[in-house]
């Protein structure tokens, strides 16, 4: 109840703040407009003092593309309004270095590097050169240029230290280069925003069903009260209306736990992403590792319950002529993978699409008032993006419910069929 | 450039180990505590209230076909026992009469008796009275007689004459 309220109020505060934020002009996102954040970590970059690195001057312009996906982007600090980070842990692990610890607030927002690390737009970064001195090193800046690698345009962002310029990798990612990433030479387990608002979430979520369970030991025997009763309104209709019809009456029993789980990790990652300022605002759920994640353990638990018809369906349909079993198995064996994917793309996507739609709205503000030239444009800007933002977040608080609800229904749906029993009638009926 | 930018920058499609990595345990940890500590239990406690709820309706219903019952018996219960009273009061009422009867007759025939050995009584005494009269006078006739006699028959003429006499009442008589 606390979190729906806390919402509430953020949404208005949200626009509220953004009316008066655009008349200061120095606000939270005023300040990340400046595209290449170079006035922030690298003053000594944008104004030229670095000799060599001063050559790569950058327009200095109103990027809303950038601005939108550095914002919902995963960082290893939290920015809570101009110059104010609050530093998170780093667990940084180089296979040709070992570990590294310690926290992001060392970086000194991009004026040092510590063991080859640096911090470029927020998140960690390594200079992958060998000749980069280890230990505590001043930096004057961090270059942003667009180069041509295997016949694709990429952004490749470099330090500038020393006069010299040093190319900078990102942290491993696990897509295979398909999606721009990649392995490189070092791998982030920090805890960052995202990973900082899972644990939020955890606890909040501990904490809550703790005071719930510790309800039904108390008032035993009596009618529910306080924060249970609020609860037991989820517990009882995600009992009765996703776990008992989707699994059975059999089985229910056994899947509540994990779809209980799934809902309200989901709903509480979605709520807190929908807050504005610190401790919320991560885009968690539009972070397609999590996603992933969510949707694996929906494809370990559906498979790893299957009952035999559940394979024989798959693999042999029974009932149906055996050429059209063969056209069938691989479809059948496709969907097992398509479903789960289908179920991380459809959170990832509306989740993100949420957090851009909201941040492309404020970025209306800064778009109309010509980057601070013009105060009747920008407070035009702030009132339309202010009321559809405030618009726009009440629909997001009910992507948020609905996109969890989805997730845990359709887990269950999945999970049902996996163990549903079908009679042989049944079967030949197919 | 713009495009490009959005490629390289569009990070959220790129899965970090690290996240997957931490997104995987703090799940695995609120799957199994929450598991463990809430929604076992709380499964458990919202079944066992709904069983008692069942359960108290379902006695509530017996207790209520019970109550029914037993009115229906207390009524039959009542209803025999007035008739059981009125059957007594009849019986009863028969009885007195009866006995009211009987005394009646029984009084009537006693009643009979005594006037009846009152009247043989009375006429036994008016007999011995009648006699001892008619004795009385007998006798006193019979002084009387002498002394009439005595003085009359004192000449043969007034013997014989009253002979005569005394023979005529005597046929009188």
């Amino acid at each position: 109840m606390l979190i729906l309220a806390l919402v509430f109020g953020a949404t208005f505060a949200l626009a509220q703040d953004h009316d008066h934020g655009s008349h200061d002009g120095h606000d939270h996102d005023t300040h990340e407009t400046h595209q290449p954040h170079n006035d922030d970590h690298a003053h000594a970059d944008d104004h030229g003092h670095g000799g060599s690195c001063g050559d790569h001057h950058e327009d200095s312009g109103y990027d809303p593309v950038s601005t939108v996906m550095n914002h919902i982007a995963d960082a290893n600090e939290f920015h809570v309004w101009k110059g104010v980070h609050i530093p998170l842990p780093l667990f940084l692990y180089a296979p040709d270095h070992g570990w590294t610890t310690g926290l992001s607030s060392m970086f000194h927002h991009g004026h040092q590097a510590v063991d080859r690390y640096v911090i470029n737009h927020g998140r960690v970064n390594r200079v992958a050169d060998d000749s980069f001195p280890m230990g505590e090193v001043h930096i004057d800046g961090i270059l942003h240029k667009v180069e041509e690698v295997n016949g694709k345009n990429k952004d490749v962002y470099y330090v500038c230290a020393k006069g010299e310029l040093f190319k900078l990798d990102p942290p491993s990612t696990v897509d295979g280069g398909f999606l721009g990433g990649g392995i490189t030479s070092f791998y982030d387990f920090s805890i960052t925003k995202n990973v900082f608002t899972l644990f939020l979430a955890a606890i909040l979520l501990i904490f809550v069903w703790n005071a719930v369970a510790r309800g039904y030991k108390k008032n035993e025997g009596k009618a529910p009260s306080g924060i249970q009763s609020f609860f037991e309104v989820f517990f009882v209709f995600i009992r009765d209306e996703v776990t008992k019809p989707m699994i059975g009456e059999k089985h229910y029993e056994r899947f509540q736990p994990f779809i209980m789980t799934l809902f309200f990790f989901i709903m509480f990652i979605n709520l807190l992403g929908l807050v504005p300022f610190f401790p919320g605002s991560a885009n968690v759920t539009g972070n397609l590792a999590v996603t992933l994640v969510l949707a694996v353990f929906t494809f370990l638990v559906t498979n790893l319950n299957g009952k035999k018809d559940y394979w024989e369906h798959i693999f042999w349909m029974p009932g149906i002529p055996g050429w059209v079993k063969i056209i069938l198995t691989p479809v059948e064996i496709l969907s097992l993978f398509i479903k789960p994917f289908s179920l991380m793309i459809r959170l990832f996507a509306n989740i993100s699409a949420g957090h851009i739609i909201i941040l492309s709205l404020i970025g209306l503000t800064f778009l109309f008032g010509d980057n601070g030239q013009n105060v009747g444009g920008a407070a035009g800007g702030a009132l339309i993006g202010g009321l559809f933002t405030a618009f726009m977040n009440l629909i997001e608080l009910l992507v948020a419910l609905l996109q969890a609800f989805i997730f845990a229904i359709l887990s269950a749906s999945y999970i049902g069929a996996a163990v549903e029993e079908h009679h042989h009638d049944e079967a030949h009926a197919h | 450039m713009t495009e490009v930018l959005f490629l390289a920058d569009f990070s959220v499609i790129k899965p970090d180990p690290g996240l997957i990595f931490w997104t995987a345990l703090v799940f695995i940890l609120v799957w199994g505590i929450l598991g463990t500590m809430a929604f076992k239990p709380i499964q458990k406690a919202l079944k066992k209230r709904e069983d008692d709820i069942q359960g108290s309706l379902d006695e509530a219903r017996k207790a209520r076909e019970e109550m029914s019952n037993l009115k229906a018996e207390n009524e039959a219960l009542i209803k025999e026992a007035q008739e059981e009273r009125a059957k007594i009061l009849k019986e009863a009422k028969e009885a007195k009469d009866a006995i009211v009867n009987e005394a009646k007759t029984k009084a009537k025939e006693e009643a009979q008796k005594i006037v009846a050995s009152a009247k043989t009584e009375i006429e036994q005494q008016r007999l011995a009275a009648m006699t001892d009269l008619k004795n009385q006078v007998g006798l006193l006739a019979i002084e009387v007689a002498e002394k009439v006699l005595r003085k009359e028959l004192k000449g043969d003429a007034n013997q014989e004459k009253f002979v005569n006499t005394l023979v005529d009442e005597i046929k009188l008589n």
